[in-house]
């Protein structure tokens, strides 16, 4: 006991109304603002910085622009070229979408099954794997191949790719239910459709949501990585043919100017997913909710 | 919301709810997990099934609830199959984590095809006897373990089932949260007439809850006792701290250790 009872409290007195800080809450606070500021703070000054050294590097060793162009020159060609390249990258993100979606109605329809049937699932998951586990662009040229329209092709690569995390999140989700919950239902009497919509699907939601934010991603990767494969441009080619014909006629800067659009495509892609999950789980997950 | 006569009548006045005979369950050909178990639940009873692990206490709700069926024996349910008529708690609160507390009270009901509408008043009124009026909005992670377990009970009640099976439901809890839902227990049990079987290894629980305790033992799991507890509800702190109680709980748990085989006193 080193504190007196007046030291104590000269130090509420002190303190002022309200609770009382110590140190080391003090310390946390501080640390925990300081957190919050970089959070954001940092990224981007890298990002900048990045970005800086890179315009540097190119002005001081006066890099002649088909070798590698400055930061400037990409973001001029962005904007002059943005007919082309807007048109090419509404064609990669139908594309990725179209796949994402099918690739979740196909996932999660598969998953369904499996979980309703082992059977099913002892039959089928054998070639959702080999399909998964497969490069795709060994696949690819196969399916350009026998699929006569050429969307159809690049959307069959892009759904091979981007199904599969569904599909595995999803049937374990299904399976996971609580088993005390299982035999509720039992109890309760509740027939398979019951038991899937008001037990399963719930359960699965996380899985799925997890599976959906790779999937996202994959989907872009296929759609881009399938079109290379495809080659043979014209109207309705994607970024991936913008920047293999870029790269024929040494256009770095446009090089650059794609493979920009891409990734922030892949970026955009995997934030629209993460909110997705967020709001979905914020009032009950443990991944979601804040601790007080 | 008395469906059946409960008025509480003496022990041997009761009209039967469920007579199991002779079961007999063996798992994997080998292991016998229960052996000439015979059992008649009565209304209003509040029986507990008391023992150590491996008993075969929880295999007999198993069978009891229509979860696994008996090797030998029959399960007879007065007037008629009845299993759509059970509520279950079991030691976990085995809640819906994505459904608010009214929502997961609602389940029962939800699953008979009736909307929360139609019974919104029956819930809103079991949440009230648990002591919950105002969590009904609230989710399972933002209640404590206690409150949990009131909205399970209140899940078992809420459609007045002829049957209410609890699995050791309050093991997980501490002994004050434990007395506590104890207490309220009963005293949901005098409001609803419910009839309970009661799974637990606690004898001061068996004997402050029931007015039958089954004494069971392990390899092969039996019924070795049955101890009647003739003491009026409700029953509270005087009912604890009575020498009848005291002696009671005395002869159950000799019973319990008596029947302990050499080496299983761990």
């Amino acid at each position: 006991m080193t504190v007196t009872d007046s030291a104590r409290e000269a130090k509420a007195a002190e303190a002022g109304p309200g609770p009382l800080f110590d140190a080391e809450e003090e310390h946390h606070a501080r640390v925990k603002r300081l957190e919050n500021i970089a959070k954001y703070a940092l990224p981007i000054t890298v990002m900048v910085l990045a970005i800086w050294i890179w315009h540097r590097i190119v002005l001081v060793n006066e890099i002649p622009h088909y070798i590698l162009p400055g930061p400037g020159l990409v973001a001029r060609t962005l904007v002059e070229d943005w007919g082309t390249l807007s048109a090419s990258l509404m064609i990669t993100l139908q594309i990725t979408f179209l796949a994402l979606f099918v690739a979740v109605v196909g996932g999660v329809g598969l998953a369904i099954l499996f979980a309703q049937s082992k059977f099913a699932e002892m039959s089928f998951s054998p070639f959702a794997v080999i399909l998964q586990v497969t490069p795709i662009v060994a696949i690819a040229p196969l399916i350009f191949i026998y699929v006569e329209s050429r969307l159809v092709g690049l959307l069959l690569c892009a759904w091979i790719v981007a199904f599969f995390p569904i599909l595995a999140n999803t049937t374990l989700g299904l399976k996971s239910a609580d088993h005390n919950l299982r035999d509720l239902m039992t109890i309760y009497r509740a027939n398979r459709w019951q038991r899937l919509r008001y037990l399963q699907l719930p359960s699965a939601l996380p899985y799925f949501l997890g599976g959906l934010k790779i999937a996202g991603g994959l989907a872009l990767i296929g759609a881009v990585v399938a079109e290379y494969v495809a080659g043979t441009g014209g109207m309705g080619s994607g970024l991936a043919f913008r920047i293999l014909e870029a790269s024929y006629r040494l256009n770095i800067p446009r090089m650059f100017a794609a493979l920009i659009l891409i990734a922030v495509t892949g970026v955009l892609i995997y934030a629209a997913t993460s909110l997705i999950s967020h709001l979905a789980l914020r009032k009950w997950h443990e991944s979601a909710v804040k601790r007080e | 919301m008395t469906a059946h006569d409960r008025t509480i009548k003496p022990i041997g006045q009761r009209a039967n709810v469920l007579r199991m005979t002779e079961i007999d369950k063996t798992f994997n050909g080998a292991v016998v997990a229960l052996r000439r178990l015979t059992l008649d639940v009565n209304e209003v009873d509040f029986i507990s099934l008391l023992g150590p692990s491996g008993c075969g206490k929880s295999t007999a709700l198993r069978l009891i609830a229509g979860l696994m069926r008996p090797t030998l024996g029959r399960i007879a349910w007065e007037g008629g199959q009845g299993k759509d008529d059970l509520g279950v708690v079991f030691q976990e609160p085995t809640l819906m984590p994505w459904a608010t507390v009214a929502q997961n009270v609602w389940l029962p009901f939800r699953v008979r095809g009736q909307s929360f509408r139609s019974v919104q008043d029956k819930i809103e009124e079991v949440l009230g006897l648990v002591g919950l009026e105002k969590f009904g909005g609230a989710y399972p992670r933002e209640l404590s373990g206690g409150m949990k377990m009131r909205v399970s009970i209140a899940r078992a009640l809420v459609t007045n089932p002829r049957l209410i099976l609890m699995d050791e439901p309050f093991a997980a809890l501490d002994e004050i949260t434990r007395q506590k839902l104890n207490d309220d227990l009963l005293s949901m049990k005098a409001q609803t007439g419910a009839t309970v079987i009661f799974v637990t290894h606690s004898v001061f629980e068996s004997v402050f809850l029931s007015d039958r305790i089954l004494v069971m033992a392990a390899r092969p799991g039996r019924i070795i006792k049955e101890i009647t507890v003739d003491a009026p509800y409700p029953r509270g702190i005087d009912w604890r701290t009575s020498p009848e109680y005291a002696a009671i709980a005395r002869e159950t748990s000799d019973t319990l250790l008596g029947a302990l085989a050499p080496g299983e006193d761990q």
